[in-house]
């Protein structure tokens, strides 16, 4: 079995998600398979990939669903990666140590060269967020794109995980939500960001924000207007002109 | 713990170039590693999508290395259909495609029907065929959004879409129709989180709660067909109401100007007319001046008997008149519409009020084309977008009229907070350039006088015979459908193969899958094009295709020029074909070479120009017959000159590169575009960033840049006068004279001032037996056939569900992931439902174009597509059922768009077991060196940390 760092990381990275503006188009999902296939997990193998059965290693997935009845409910677009949680029994239940989170920043990573692929870690993750490489043979999931956040030959505005660089509904944001004062954990703090399923006890770092209340549209004001008909309205017509 | 580089190097070569995997034009940077592509992502400088990617667009390496490429010219050497094809050498291919075109050029140029699908280069294409000499060509707008281009030019001068924007950044109040996760869509992505971040109100209007509409404030479920129905009642409300902004409406459209009031005579409706041919208003004291006489006050009430004797009065009088009829009530609307009449006055009063109560202003002075000083800009934050859902109906273009005219009684045209034109419109109200191809005008070895494609103002611009019948092979600008600005792609297979009106050649087609998605009545199409006559020959003789991929059109194919991906040759993004620019200004972009094809195909603009020179077009050869762009469609781009200084791309003209709009060509000129990234823009000056059509500044500018040819105002035509025009015909009056079954129609259909009717085929069918909607959206990870190629978006998309809501389906006796029979009143498919919440009671749908046909596009013949997936288009037919009468077309008739949104259907549950979609058509052979590649795909284990190169590493 793997252990934690010693003490929880001071810092945590992880992404904030804005429910009420995704529209679920997928495009952080392609960007995050293509960075990543040719990055630090590389490859992010397809099998059978233009055959009967396609399926893919992809390190973020949208959902799309239904909550709610009628024209009252809603349409939830979804995107689900690893949360880097504080309690990761992904990494906990690891028998080689592959699996680690990191002490500098939190970030949960596997280590291909020791990693068995026995997949305890997906089983152990809640949500579905490790994806096995089965042509591989190891486990791989979301490093928040390791290879690009720190990444000195990028320009600075541009170290950020693909998904949020090419975010067209910016409703993706990364940075440090072990500072309070970062703007993700203003933007949290603002909007109600919350955890998934906290109940669990694994405390994900990444959260989410839900959408905006909706506000009805205002009632009309009683009718007022005095006269009706065609040249009742031509009269206020030329009144309100020779103002 | 392991060792991490963090800083590893992502490419060792960054080129900037254009995305192609929809309709947007992205800015996209490629990332080259080892002289392979390892990466694409979005251009943070670029203007469209400010370094965004869609799915699509990061998934466009797949399309790119995609198995389905196409790879050497190809030759039918069996019957047409079965894919027997050689693969021959290009001079070959050439000699031959050069051949059956100088043969039909001699004889007839109207021989040669040439059809392009999603083609970025119709600025070539439509010149390629004017030179040619044949009337009949077109791209695919007659099948996708020729309503609102054609409803938004003789109106604004501009159009949703493709020609304007809304002012994300400003408005209050967002009203989107009809947009089935389409055009366009990373700018109305990133546009509508600008505009939630701000807590501005977002409003849908569309019967399928998917994309956007997700997160929209109001979903307005609205029954498809209906829109306009539910916009005229808006109309009324703001007329009962007295929320009408007079003076824009007085200032900088023409309901002031006089409508001649004489029934029966061939000039009512028409506007009364100065001696010059100037429209005539008059003033709130009866006398009648020139419309844009010095310092008239034009009333919008007056009628006045003009000096021949005849009444005439204002067309706001008459707008009055029609609107406030209560038989455009709210109450009415209900039924129509299935939205409560309560919540249309409350979107109606919601509209007045931020447009009249929430202004806002830019304190820029600008100055307008009467020389009239204001200190500021007036902003009405009300902006509207419509697309598809709008589109693709019989009624569609009146139904974009009335959206227009909405926004012109919010006074909400161009101004802050509004829906803005894209610089370089707006153009003239139409754009003055009428169709070429007019009787006479079609003749052996000669070009055509005019483009093939324009904009009649009247019958005398029709292409039409004595008779009154079609003088082009899809009927466009027929009295069948007299605004068809984008031609009538979907009745070109049928009439070729019918003869009607006349037989062609040769059909030469460029990345259109019309033999499949793009055409309605898939079987039935690919039965005529394999069709024969008495004597075994093909009813259509030759067809050539032009296509990247091993389409399903490829099979039906005498002749195949495989094309180029996109990140293989040059393209020209260019202000005079479908510009990107702004309503903050213009700009244009390029694609070019991002690495050279390993296959022997060659870039289809390349081979145009070729076959252009081979044929001794005129403007491809110079006079002593050699071609006139050897280096093909990059020299082109460069030197071609429409008008003197004025060529496909507008940045870095004039032999040092110093000029914009207008100057001689600069051999340097796509090295400029490469270092700048792929695009040239420009920003307006402030005082020119509004009101466009009546700004001196902006009309200034854009004479200047060659826009538009003088600097004088766009009138915004809440009339038409050209539709009445057509009208008067239909009534009798004239010397060209319509059809006799077609008068009551066009008397109806085109009325100069937004109407509602119902769509045709819903009108043509019994309710009881057809009583469902059926229509498609894109999916935004998907919105284009050839996507289902992507080893990407395929496991996003390979398959799709008919959508119902689940009230209606209980109410059937259907469950979630039942099979059922859909049936229209043309044909019948078996598909799987899925039961949903968000989808209006009476209709059904789909994703578009997910199903393919078997062994199409290096497909598995068992591939989900075709096992799973399906497409709605076996249900269409390009007529309307026999009950509106006799060969009428499933069309809007005006432009002759396509009604596939109008599409009828029943839905029974399937008796027996299904493990399939059907119909299903047999397999494809896949042409010669096309295959399925079996193993896993390792895209990117080159590059990265892979097993390998961590191995190599140690």
């Amino acid at each position: 079995m793997t252990s934690l760092p010693g003490s929880p990381p001071a810092k945590r990275l992880g992404l904030v998600i804005d429910l009420d503006t995704c529209v679920g188009c997928h495009a952080c999902a392609v960007a995050c398979k293509e960075w990543n296939a040719g990055g630090h997990s590389a490859p992010l193998t397809d099998l059978d990939p233009y055959g009967a059965d396609p399926t893919g290693v992809w390190f973020n997935r949208v959902h799309s669903f239904e909550a709610g009845e009628g024209e009252r409910g809603r349409t939830v677009n979804f995107p689900r990666s690893c949360l880097h949680c504080d309690e990761p029994a992904c990494v906990t239940v690891c028998p080689t140590g592959a699996s680690y989170k990191r002490a500098e920043d939190g970030i949960v990573l596997v280590n291909p060269d020791t990693c068995i692929g026995c997949k305890l870690c997906s089983w152990a993750c809640p949500y579905g967020a490790r994806e096995y490489d089965e042509h591989e043979g190891v486990m791989k999931k979301c490093t928040l794109c390791i290879d690009r956040i720190e990444n000195l030959t990028l320009p600075e505005a541009e170290r950020v995980p693909a998904c949020v660089s090419t975010c067209p509904a910016h409703a993706r944001h990364f940075g440090d939500l072990g500072d309070p004062a970062s703007a993700v954990s203003r933007l949290v703090a603002e909007r109600g960001g919350f955890d998934l399923m906290p109940e669990l006890g694994y405390r994900p770092v990444n959260k989410y924000l839900p959408p905006r209340p909706r506000a009805a549209l205002p009632r009309p004001a009683e009718d007022t207007s005095p006269e009706t008909g065609l040249s009742g309205f031509l009269g206020w017509v030329d009144r309100v002109l020779s103002r | 713990m392991e060792t991490l580089d963090l800083s590893p190097a992502v490419s060792d070569e960054v080129t900037c170039t254009t995305c192609y995997m929809c309709a947007c034009r992205c800015g996209i940077r490629v990332h080259l590693k080892g002289g392979q592509i390892r990466h694409i992502e979005g251009n943070p400088d670029h203007p469209v999508n400010r370094g965004v990617l869609c799915a699509k667009g990061a998934a466009g390496i797949m399309n790119h290395l995609s198995p389905a490429r196409l790879r050497k010219p190809l030759k039918r050497v069996g019957p047409r259909g079965e894919g027997a094809f050689e693969e021959i050498g290009w001079d070959e291919a050439l000699d031959l495609a050069h051949a059956w075109l100088a043969e039909a050029r001699a004889k007839d140029p109207s021989r040669l029907a040439f059809f392009t699908g999603r083609d970025q280069s119709q600025a070539l294409t439509g010149w390629w065929a004017q030179a040619f000499g044949t009337p009949n060509f077109a791209a695919h707008g007659g099948f996708c959004s020729v309503n609102m281009a054609a409803a938004g030019l003789y109106t604004l001068g501009g159009s949703f879409w493709e020609f304007g924007e809304p002012d994300f950044e400003r408005t209050k109040l967002f009203l989107m129709f009809g947009v089935a996760e389409d055009h366009d869509s990373n700018p109305i992505k990133t546009g509508l989180a600008r505009l939630k971040a701000r807590g501005a109100r977002f409003v849908s209007v569309n019967p399928v709660r998917t994309g956007y509409s997700a997160i929209a404030d109001e979903w307005v479920p609205v029954r498809p067909g209906t829109d306009g129905a539910l916009v005229l009642a808006l109309i009324h409300e703001l007329f009962r109401t007295r929320k009408i902004d007079l003076e824009f409406l007085s200032a900088w459209t023409n309901a002031p100007w006089l409508l001649i009031d004489a029934p029966g005579t061939a000039e009512h409706g028409l506007f009364a007319r100065g001696d010059d041919g100037r429209p005539l208003v008059a003033d709130a004291a009866g006398a009648v001046h020139p419309w844009d006489a010095a310092g008239v006050s034009p009333s919008l009430t007056a009628s006045v008997t003009l000096r021949d004797g005849r009444r005439a009065r204002p067309v706001f009088v008459s707008m009055a008149e029609r609107y406030l009829d209560p038989a455009h009530a709210p109450d009415r609307a209900e039924a129509v519409t299935g939205i409560a009449a309560s919540r249309i006055r409350a979107l109606a009063a919601e509209l007045a009020r931020v447009a009249f109560e929430e202004t806002i202003t830019v304190g820029t002075p600008w100055t307008d084309w009467r020389g009239v000083r204001h200190e500021r800009f007036v902003g009405r934050p009300v902006a509207f977008h419509a697309m598809r859902g709008i589109s693709a109906h019989a009624n569609g273009f009146q139904t974009c009229r009335a959206l227009h005219l909405l926004q012109m009684l919010l006074g909400a045209v161009d101004c802050p907070g509004a829906w803005r034109y894209k610089s370089p419109y707006p153009r003239p109200t139409p754009p003055p350039i009428r169709p070429g191809g007019r009787l006479g005008e079609v003749a052996p070895g000669t070009p055509l006088p005019r483009p093939p494609l324009g904009f009649p103002m009247g019958p005398d611009d029709l292409l039409v015979d004595e008779a009154g019948g079609a003088l082009r092979i899809d009927k466009a600008y027929s009295w069948e459908a007299p605004l068809a600005a984008h031609g009538m792609m979907h009745l070109v297979i049928r009439n070729a193969w019918a003869g009607d009106p006349y037989p062609v050649d040769v059909l030469f087609l460029y990345m259109a899958n019309m033999a499949w998605n793009s055409a309605m009545n898939s079987a039935g199409t690919a039965a005529m094009l394999t069709d024969t006559n008495a004597d075994g020959s093909y009813r259509i003789p030759r067809i050539i295709y032009a296509d990247a991929y091993a389409s399903e059109t490829v099979a039906y194919a005498d002749l195949v020029l495989p094309d180029t991906t996109y990140l293989e040759r040059h393209d020209a993004i260019s202000l005079l074909d479908r510009p990107i620019g702004s309503a903050e200004g213009p700009a244009d972009a390029i694609r070019h070479p991002v690495v050279a094809p390993d296959r022997d195909v060659r870039p289809f603009q390349d081979v145009l120009l070729d076959l252009g020179a081979r044929l001794g077009l005129p403007g491809m050869v110079r006079e002593d017959g050699t071609p006139r762009f050897p280096g093909g469609y990059a020299d082109y781009i460069v030197n071609h000159e429409r008008a003197p200084g004025i060529g496909p791309l507008a940045g870095w003209r004039g032999a040092d590169g110093s000029k914009q709009g207008k100057g001689e060509p600069n051999p340097g000129q796509l090295g400029r575009y490469i270092e700048n990234g792929g695009f040239w823009k420009m920003r307006l000056p402030d005082e020119a960033l509004f009101m466009k059509f009546a700004n001196r500044a902006y009309l200034e500018h854009a004479a200047a840049m060659g826009f538009i040819a003088r600097p004088e105002p766009i009138v915004l035509q809440a009339y038409v006068e050209p539709l009445q025009r057509f009208r008067l015909a239909a009534m009798g009056h004239g010397e060209r004279q319509p059809p006799e079954h077609l008068r009551a129609r066009l008397v109806a259909c085109l009325d100069p001032l937004p109407v509602w009717y119902p769509p045709f085929e819903g009108a043509a069918v019994d309710r009881a037996a057809f009583p469902l909607h059926a229509v498609t959206q894109r999916p935004a990870a998907m919105y284009h056939a050839w996507g289902s190629q992507n080893a990407w978006l395929r496991q996003i998309h390979g398959e799709n569900r008919l959508y119902m809501n689940r009230g209606t389906a209980e109410a059937l006796g259907i469950a979630d992931d039942d099979w059922v029979h859909v049936t229209s009143h043309h044909g019948r498919i078996t598909v799987q439902v899925r039961l949903m919440e968000g989808v209006e009671a009476s209709t059904v749908w789909t994703w578009n174009a997910i199903g393919k046909r078997a062994g199409a596009w290096a497909l598995d013949p068992r591939a989900p597509e075709a096992t799973r997936g399906f497409l709605l288009n076996h249900l269409i037919s390009e007529h309307l059922p026999e009950a509106a009468g006799e060969g009428r077309l499933n069309a809007d008739p005006v432009t002759g768009q396509a009604a596939w949104y109008d599409l009828r259907v029943r839905v029974e549950k399937a008796v027996g077991t299904h493990a399939a979609t059907g119909p299903a058509l047999p397999p494809l052979k896949a042409p010669p060196g096309i295959a399925a590649p079996s193993g896993p795909l390792r895209f990117g284990a080159a590059f990265g940390r892979s097993p390998e190169n961590r191995a190599r590493a140690r």
